[in-house]
């Protein structure tokens, strides 16, 4: 008797495909992932569908639009796991940008017939309408992480996603530090590990792709960021990347948004 | 009269979301639209007063798919605006990183999002319980691009070492010479990928497209170019606001561009070879040649043997420059801000990208404009919908509806990047 194999879906909200892609990007691993969980709904991939309900979905992209906060109430009623993939589904993504802005301005600035528009004032993250089961950070998240949250599902145990900062992360691959060593201004303190401190490694300061760690003191950063030469206004733009709405990166910028 | 409709809701095997609707009266299709509702995410709005320095990181957050493409456009716009040209090895680089994404993002289409639809399979993962040799030889392909962007750019998706003036650091010698080994095993499988799809089955069709590419100096384009078409345009990056200009239509949160003179143009794997064929390497073009291509090809269905002869360019292209490499003195060039205005297109996988910014003095910017080549395509894509569905009318609804997936598929469309795509719908009435 056939293997009664565990559904996936792949769901994607307002986001720039990076995070799902990251699913085809595990070249080595894809065929045998394949051979153990049902893809039963990943439309960039695959244009069968199976309907819910899923025992597992990855869920890509923020909510910035009515349909979508509708659309994820309903992801969320069909799944059993629902695991966030990224920036955007983590903590709102790049295009929360808006949520410091007038977004009748920002439609206007880039569409001809903003009537034609319609969008939320807000980009916001997956959590803040649904409850989530796990949120995989970094924009774009890891290979390494992804397979390893798959397979701990499979498993049925927590995937290993240690919560500590970049700084760890750069003492495990030996590196030396870029602020200490030659002044550059670097969020490695501050933010979530998960990429094996990749600016750093190559001589490049952290820029926070993978969102703030679990306890960050950012006020203390940004008093040494601001003696290595960032006014207000680079400090305020330094936090306001790829996590900007996330609690400590938002608080931190609007500190310096005056 | 009789009224016919066909509706795709969600298009599958595309980068984005977007539907589909053809609508035919008596046996002729009146409209075919592209619906791209991707919702809009503001870019060019975000990016005001946002340092020079900040632009490739963030515009390469418009697409997963192609970052490199954002990041080089940013990059050459920025540098035009500063008034820096970079030449050398780190030329070079850039241009090998571009080959990394070029293969990545062809063979990613290729293999997971065009060829199922030759073979009858719903997806690639289908495709391996029967064939899973070549789904594995594509995989390896894919992974041999990843791999130059990994290592020149720090990961495969949103490189972090790219930056305007250069690179954070330039690879050493003996760090290149391990991805010269895979490329050999590369340029092996994209001959094979060639091959494989000259033997697909082809709709006979054939299109009147105006091709729009860049054309490089005796090199295919990349990275630099003057944009040129099969009509006689031939203009600098500089230029083109004055030949190209973009509408909102009210059915899509992605701008349709246009060329003021005569409208609906294609850019992309077909344009480029059409435009450039003759600068392919010895293997690529002997490649195009045996797969029976000639000098321009038409049909857009055969767009996937031009996008396996542009992997095999890419793969032979990066071993060349790889073979070349001397290491640079300096990772960057230094730059100075200063108030101005810049222009850059460059070759994405799937066409031009156009990038203007306006500086301020201190280097924050003032404006932005980015013109994505699935914006370029989309006239032509419901184009091609509209005068190839018409012979396709009598079709049982299925395979008409697959059949006008395809034709949007072939031209990979990004919609994500033209949202700055789809649901098929055809109405045709009865």
């Amino acid at each position: 008797m056939a293997r009664i194999r565990p559904r996936l879906a792949v769901w994607k909200f307002a986001s720039c495909d990076g995070c799902q892609l990251s699913l085809l990007d595990c070249e080595d691993e894809l065929l045998e992932i394949a051979g153990e969980v049902e893809i039963a709904q990943f439309l960039e991939a695959t244009s069968a569908s199976v309907e819910g309900p899923y025992d597992l979905s990855l869920v890509e992209g923020s909510v910035t639009t009515a349909h979508d906060a509708a659309r994820i109430q309903e992801v969320r009623k069909q799944s059993r796991f629902l695991i966030t993939i990224g920036a955007c589904a983590t903590a709102g993504g790049i295009q929360a940008l808006r949520n410091f802005a007038d977004v009748r301005e920002y439609t206007a600035i880039v569409y001809a017939r903003p009537d034609y528009i319609q969008t939320l004032a807000t980009s916001t993250a997956i959590a803040d309408h649904v409850k989530v089961d796990f949120e995989l950070r970094g924009c774009p998240i890891s290979t390494r992480q992804l397979v390893e949250t798959i397979s701990a599902f499979l498993a049925g145990r927590k995937p290993q996603t240690p919560p500590h900062s970049v700084c760890v992360e750069c003492k495990i691959a030996g590196n030396l530090c870029v602020m200490v060593g030659h002044g550059t201004p670097c969020l490695g303190p501050v933010t979530h590990a998960g990429c094996g401190a990749l600016c750093p490694s190559y001589n490049r300061g952290c820029y926070g792709c993978y969102g703030p760690m679990e306890t960050p003191n950012a006020p203390s950063l940004s008093a040494w960021l601001g003696k290595l030469g960032m006014d207000e206004d680079a400090l305020k733009r330094v936090y306001r990347t790829f996590n900007a709405n996330a609690d400590a990166f938002r608080e931190e910028s609007e500190r310096h948004d005056r | 009269m009789i009224v016919k409709t066909i509706k795709v809701d969600q298009l599958a095997r595309v980068e984005g979301e977007g539907a589909l609707k053809v609508v035919a009266r008596d046996g002729v299709v009146q409209s075919a639209e592209l619906n791209i509702f991707e919702p809009p995410r503001f870019f060019e709005a975000f990016l005001r007063d946002r340092m020079y320095s900040e632009a490739p990181d963030i515009t390469a957050r418009i697409c997963g798919i192609c970052p490199v493409a954002y990041q080089m456009s940013a990059i050459h716009a920025m540098e035009n605006a500063l008034g820096v040209v970079v030449d050398g090895p780190l030329r070079d680089l850039r241009r090998l990183l571009y080959c990394g994404e070029w293969i990545e993002s062809h063979t990613l289409h290729v293999y997971m999002l065009h060829a199922p639809d030759f073979l009858g399979y719903a997806g690639a993962i289908e495709m391996a319980r029967d064939h899973a040799d070549i789904v594995r030889r594509g995989l390896d392909l894919k992974k041999a691009g990843n791999a130059i962007i990994a290592l020149l750019g720090g990961r495969e998706i949103h490189p972090i070492n790219v930056r305007v003036g250069g690179f954070y650091r330039a690879p050493r010698r003996r760090e290149l010479e391990p991805l010269a080994e895979e490329l050999k095993r590369a340029r092996d499988g994209a001959l094979a990928t060639v091959r494989w799809t000259a033997g697909f089955d082809f709709p006979d069709v054939e299109r009147d497209y105006e091709f729009v590419a860049l054309r490089g100096d005796g090199e295919y384009p990349l990275n630099q170019g003057r944009i040129v078409s099969s009509r006689g345009l031939d203009i600098a990056a500089a230029e083109y606001d004055e030949h190209f200009e973009e509408s909102h239509v009210e059915h899509s949160t992605a701008l349709h561009a246009h060329l003021k003179a005569r409208g609906a143009f294609l850019t992309g794997p077909l344009a480029r070879y059409a435009l450039n064929a003759a600068s392919l390497s010895p293997i690529a073009r002997e490649a195009a040649r045996e797969a029976g291509l000639g000098s321009v090809c038409a049909n857009p269905f055969r767009s996937i043997i031009v996008r396996a002869v542009e992997v095999l360019y890419a793969c032979d292209e990066a071993l060349r420059i790889i073979d070349q490499y001397e290491e640079p003195d300096r990772p960057a060039v230094d730059l100075e801000p200063r108030a101005g205005v810049g222009f850059a297109a460059t070759e994405a996988p799937r066409g031009v990208l156009y990038h203007r910014y306006q500086l301020h003095a201190d280097g924050k910017i003032a404006d932005a404009r980015i013109v994505p080549p699935t914006s370029q395509n989309q006239p032509s894509i419901e184009e091609d919908l509209r005068i190839f569905a018409t012979a396709w009318l009598d079709l049982p609804d299925d395979a008409l509806r697959h059949r006008c997936e395809q034709t949007i598929r072939n031209h990979d469309p990004c919609i994500s990047c033209a949202t700055h795509f789809l649901r098929l719908d055809v109405d045709r009435g009865g």
